[in-house]
């Protein structure tokens, strides 16, 4: 009996009753984690272009103290930044969903109704308050020299906030950044709690149709390592090229070299 | 070098008897869920009551055990039975094929049909086709999870890790239509205030390969507490205790033939 079998068919039974992992039911169901990988990234990222561009000018109104706007900034990136993204998320999601009147508003049935929209409202919310905060911190942080210099040159506000100030406010919040970009990912997995099939969702679903206790879990953790490789590396070059001029030089031959010259 | 392996064996012999001895003396660790009246739900004093609750609770005094109930989310149930988080399961859970690969189970203690609900006067046929692109919620990690994917893969199927969460949505009108067993859904929904202008749709349904054969307790595999919770189980439906549990919540006999 035993040598009739195919190795395909040895290899599914070993991976089913004698492997700790699964691998082979993983293997037939990746196709699924690719499908989750990419709602995690597309929430995760857009999250990250909308909410960044509406923390630059939230920043700039921070950091020059714009009176009215400054103290409704400051409680918005409060709320946001001190409340849990998951309740932030249940609240978009079942909380709104509760009001007859939200239900029956036009904003219901494309947007409100739809995990997808709820969850990436939640979220670009969230991030925009830590960015807002981050930024305005790096933005506060411009160098005297800088300014006066821009102000020397006869730069007008809106010129020097352009070409100076905010050029140079991202590079010094790049490293910060990163951890933002990661930490925005990570908390992406609460898309899963509110229906969608996201990588942690499809681990979910996979756990939950075959009874599993840890295959979709270990399966969507590998996911989630190669996408934080991923980015961390375009981070690093990211760094390699913004920050330059902060890296100690390079070989002290070369120095050397063109000093003789 | 033999004789020092045979004091080693020895020695692994005696600490596991020790150790086996310890575990049956031991409290019986029952997981249970949280978040499916009326079979299992959570008082605002945080304490769990239900049908579920009522049941291992009169297990634990027929076997004279000390018993500790464990509370733990469905998709996480048979996981964390596994990861020896507690030793049986009295948590509704359908015995089917598919789980027997993973636990042993009791003899059922009830069977009770499962089916549809959607807005009262809905119109949505239940076959393949009629199903396509209908948004159908139901529970992670359940009979009905293997049910609806297999009979109608067209469906979009929201997984949820709670039925309350799935009753929510329903009402919210981001579901066309849930799946679940009839008697939650009639005491946990159908007769709430939330549940009004809701109904059945269609009749039972009928696919023991997903669906299973009644309700039993999971255990695993291998253990003698199979045995034991089936004694168990035999001895509260005879002497009345079953009974007077099933009256205090259902107004029919949910045991089943």
């Amino acid at each position: 009996m035993e040598a009739e079998r195919t190795f395909w068919e040895y290899l599914r039974d070993f991976s089913e009753n004698q492997a700790p992992l699964d691998f082979v039911l993983v293997y037939d169901n990746l196709d699924k984690f690719f499908e989750g990988a990419l709602v995690t990234l597309q929430l995760t990222f857009l999250a990250l272009l909308i909410g960044g561009l509406m923390a630059i000018p939230m920043a700039l109104a921070r950091a020059n103290k714009v009176s009215v706007l400054n103290p409704i900034i400051w409680c918005y990136t409060y709320a946001f930044r001190g409340t849990p993204l998951l309740v932030q998320t249940y609240l978009f999601y079942f909380g709104l969903g509760q009001f007859e009147a939200v239900r029956e508003s036009f904003l219901w049935s494309p947007i409100l109704s739809d995990p997808w929209w709820c969850v990436l409202i939640a979220f670009t919310l969230n991030t925009a308050a830590y960015t807002t905060e981050f930024l305005r911190g790096a933005i506060e942080t411009t160098p005297r020299g800088e300014i006066e210099a821009s102000v020397a040159a006869g730069m007008s506000p809106w010129l020097r906030t352009r070409l100076v100030v905010l050029p140079s406010a991202f590079r010094r919040a790049l490293p910060a950044y990163s951890n933002e970009v990661i930490f925005t990912l990570h908390g992406s997995v609460i898309a899963s709690t509110v229906t969608l099939q996201d990588l942690l969702g499809v681990g979910r679903w996979l756990n939950g149709r075959y009874y599993l206790a840890y295959e979709g879990f270990v399966t969507a953790m590998l996911f989630y390592m190669a996408i934080v490789l991923m980015i961390t590396v375009a981070f690093k070059l990211a760094e390699k090229r913004y920050l330059k001029h902060l890296r100690p030089r390079e070989s002290t031959e070369e120095t050397a070299a063109s000093a003789t010259v | 070098m033999k004789l020092t392996k045979t004091l080693v064996a020895s020695a692994l012999t005696a600490a596991t008897l020790i150790a086996g001895g310890m575990a049956s003396a031991e409290t019986l660790r029952l997981g249970v869920e949280g978040a499916y009246p009326p079979f299992s739900k959570k008082e605002a004093d945080g304490s769990l009551s239900g049908f579920d609750i009522d049941i291992a609770k009169a297990l634990c005094a027929e076997l004279e055990r000390e018993c500790e109930l464990v509370e733990q989310e469905w998709d996480g149930m048979i996981p964390a039975l596994l990861a020896n988080k507690y030793d049986a399961i009295v948590a509704s859970m359908s015995i089917t094929e598919d789980r027997k690969k993973k636990v042993d189970f009791t003899n059922k203690y009830y069977d009770t049909p499962t089916r549809f609900i959607a807005k009262e006067g809905a119109q949505f046929e239940l076959t393949k086709e009629g199903t396509a692109g209908v948004k159908i919620g139901l529970l992670r990690g359940t009979t009905m999870q293997c049910y609806v994917e297999k009979h109608f893969p067209d469906a979009d199927i929201k997984l949820y890790n709670t039925q309350e969460d799935v009753f929510a949505d329903l009402v919210a009108g981001r579901l066309d239509m849930q799946v679940n067993n009839t008697l939650q859904a009639i005491d946990g929904f159908l007769n709430t205030d939330q549940g009004q202008g809701f109904a059945f749709l269609g009749g039972n349904l009928d696919d023991v390969a997903c669906l299973g054969e009644g309700t039993g307790i999971a255990v695993r595999k291998g253990d003698s507490l199979t045995a034991e919770l089936n004694a168990a189980i035999e001895a509260i439906r005879a002497d009345g205790t079953y009974k007077a549990i099933n009256d205090k919540y259902f107004a029919i006999d949910i045991y089943g033939k």
